[in-house]
């Protein structure tokens, strides 16, 4: 499993997601605190193309062989794109959880909503508490 | 030359009774017909009869002998080891239960029997009522439901039943963050709002944020106390007024009832309803799907809801149908009945009467203890829970292995394996899994998932001072391995029937089907 990184490019949300801003759409996944705690990834349950999302609301659920966790969206939007690929393998989210391990790209509808993410380091600063 | 180090049960790959079969092979040999054969189309229209043969297993004996002892040996129960599996309260299943509920009156007892012919079967149930009754502190109990989420969903469809009666939808149960994951789902499949409320930092409900929650549109609290933390919620008092200032009902999930029986009543507390799970406090072979047994008790307002029927005992009233058949029974002698007059019931929740056999056990056990031994229980209970977490505050365990909440637990405890991952690089499931080559089952791990790498252990009141000693002397030891070489545990299990397993791909390719 790869060493515990928190890319200095990505904003992150406190509920352990985090966003890849690209102009008016964003990817989104979960950082590498968060498929620690959940353990192997088996399953992930993709919303469907098209469905709204809101900040701070669950829009998808990651199943691990510890139990089944809602995953929160770091912003609001339109979801355009979903990672098929984790369909066949979901670890993924455990071995590059900000890289093939991406959830989903949406188009952001509230771009002002930005400013309420954290940057890496203030994202670490709420894990050690 | 290598030696294998695998265990014969670990070369020896379980395999069906099918795959064992070979043709002709014969456990039996019948005797010879003795009486004229008669052509099969006299005995079964040729329509009726299947077209292949049925493909049965064919083996001898002694290799179906084995076949099965194998296959009990490949398990691990509690006539095997200490099993202190968190919430699920493993206690010893006294054998003398097994006796009573093999007797003949009750073992062969027909479902469908008319009650005037199995009076004995229906005092038994009736008495059983009045035995939880009295435990739960409220006065009426339906025992058809027939495990814990069973009584759980019994307990919000009565809820919802109450409510309704009374011209009022409401959309909300409220759950701790604590809660068993039935509870959230039996109010998702009730088709209800969950909310959560959280937990304070001394393990109980936040009763600030219960305030905040609970209003007019709140059907209902679920509560478990002493909660998934093994730690009693001293507020309850005070959550109860809440819960009834905004006209809800108080739910008690009883799988945390042991530590309770003959000390505190849950409907002394104010809780509306109550369900027991009888396989884990009132003793039941459980853990292999079944069968439980989860009956409910309700307080007057909730009475007039419960399933129907209802075991009844009617003083004075004959019984109709019984004296027609020429028995001499009928009149007083048959007061046990099913009674299905009751307006306002949610109905039938399971075929048949329950788990019967469950109920001759729990009875047995109620009877054999007695009011002052089921106080026994209780305490007991408590006390080696706590015993257990003593010897378990030691250097070497505790810098590891905290507990959650720091405080006297109840019949379990919660530890925290954060240290432990974080210093030793094993985590709770490796340390479970090391258990078992200790001759020990592992206790609860991942849950209550507010607690990070829980380990939830519930060693209950029927294990001895030496098992609870041997099982912390096993933790200290893996912990201590684990500092040499955190591999060893991170491998683990190494003596079992089969080595460990990859957990993720079971869940994401399931076997699910054997072929014959």
């Amino acid at each position: 499993m790869a060493d515990p990184s928190y890319p200095d490019d990505l904003r992150y949300h406190a509920e352990h997601d985090w966003a890849r801003i690209d102009g008016e759409s964003a990817t989104f996944g979960i950082t590498w605190y968060a498929q620690d705690a959940l353990g192997e990834v088996v399953f992930f349950d993709p919303p469907a193309v098209g469905t709204a999302v809101s900040k701070d609301e669950p829009y998808a659920e990651v199943e691990s062989v510890k139990a089944v966790s809602d995953v929160i969206s770091p912003l609001s939007g339109e979801i355009v794109e979903v990672n098929e690929a984790l369909a066949e393998t979901p670890e993924a989210i455990n071995e590059d959880p900000y890289g093939g391990g991406w959830l989903v790209r949406v188009r952001l509808s509230d771009p002002a909503e930005l400013d309420d993410l954290l940057d890496a380091d203030a994202y670490q600063a709420t894990l050690a508490g | 030359m290598s030696v294998t180090t695998e265990t014969p049960q670990q070369r020896d790959r379980a395999r069906t009774v099918f795959e064992k079969s070979r043709s002709g092979r014969r456990a039996a040999v019948l005797p010879a017909l003795d009486v004229p054969e008669r052509p099969l189309d006299e005995l079964i229209p040729p329509t009726l009869r299947r077209v292949d043969p049925p493909r049965l297993p064919e083996i001898s004996e002694p290799e179906i002998v084995r076949h099965y002892n194998r296959l009990s040996q490949r398990n691990f129960d509690l006539d095997s080891g200490f099993y202190p599996l968190g919430s699920c309260t493993m206690k010893h299943n006294p054998k003398l239960h097994e006796r009573v509920a093999a007797l003949p009156g009750n073992a062969r007892l027909h479902p469908a029997q008319m009650p005037a012919r199995a009076q004995g079967a229906l005092e038994l149930m009736w008495r059983l009522q009045g035995a939880l009754a009295e435990i739960a502190g409220l006065p009426h109990v339906s025992l058809q439901p027939s495990a814990g989420s069973h009584g759980e969903l019994a307990g919000v469809l009565l809820t919802r039943a109450y409510h309704r009666d009374r011209g009022e939808e409401r959309t909300k149960v409220l759950t701790p963050d604590t809660a068993h994951g039935t509870n959230p789902a039996t109010v998702t499949m009730a088709g209800y709002q969950v909310v959560k409320v959280g937990t304070a930092s001394d393990g109980g409900v936040d009763v600030d944020d219960l305030r905040a929650k609970a209003d007019e549109s709140v059907a209902c609290l679920m509560l478990t106390n002493p909660n998934t933390l093994g730690l009693f919620d001293s507020n309850i008092v005070e959550i109860a007024r809440v819960v009834h200032a905004v006209g809800a009902t108080l739910y008690y999930d009883g799988a945390n009832l042991n530590p309770m029986m003959g000390v505190s009543r849950p409907g002394d507390m104010g809780f509306d309803i109550v369900h027991f799970n009888l396989h884990k406090s009132f003793t039941q072979p459980h853990g292999g799907g079944g069968p439980g047994s989860g009956p409910i008790a309700v307080s007057e307002r909730i009475e007039p809801f419960l399933p129907r029927p209802l075991v009844v005992r009617r003083e004075g009233h004959a019984i109709a149908g019984s004296a027609a058949n020429g028995d001499r029974v009928g009149g007083s002698q048959t007061p046990y009945d099913l009674d299905y007059d009751r307006p306002k019931s949610i109905g039938r929740l399971r075929g048949f009467q329950g788990n019967y056999g469950v109920f001759v056990r729990s009875y047995a056990y109620i009877c054999s203890l007695g009011a002052d031994g089921l106080r026994d229980v209780a305490e007991s209970s408590v006390l080696n829970a706590n015993y257990l977490l003593a010897r378990l505050r030691r250097a070497g365990v505790s810098q590891y292995l905290p507990l959650a909440y720091d405080r006297i637990c109840m019949h379990e405890f919660v530890l925290s394996g954060a240290p432990m991952k974080r210093d030793l690089k094993i985590r709770t499931l490796d340390l479970a899994k090391r258990l078992l080559d200790f001759g020990f089952h592992p206790p609860t791990v991942y849950f209550p998932l507010l607690v990070e790498e829980a380990l939830l252990v519930e060693p209950t009141e029927t294990e001895t001072r030496e098992t609870l000693d041997a099982f912390a002397d096993a933790i200290a030891e893996i912990l201590n391995e684990a500092r040499e070489d955190p591999e060893i545990a991170r491998n683990a299990p190494y003596s079992t029937p089969v080595r460990r397993l990859d957990e993720a791909r079971a869940a994401k390719q399931p076997v699910t089907r054997q072929p014959l």
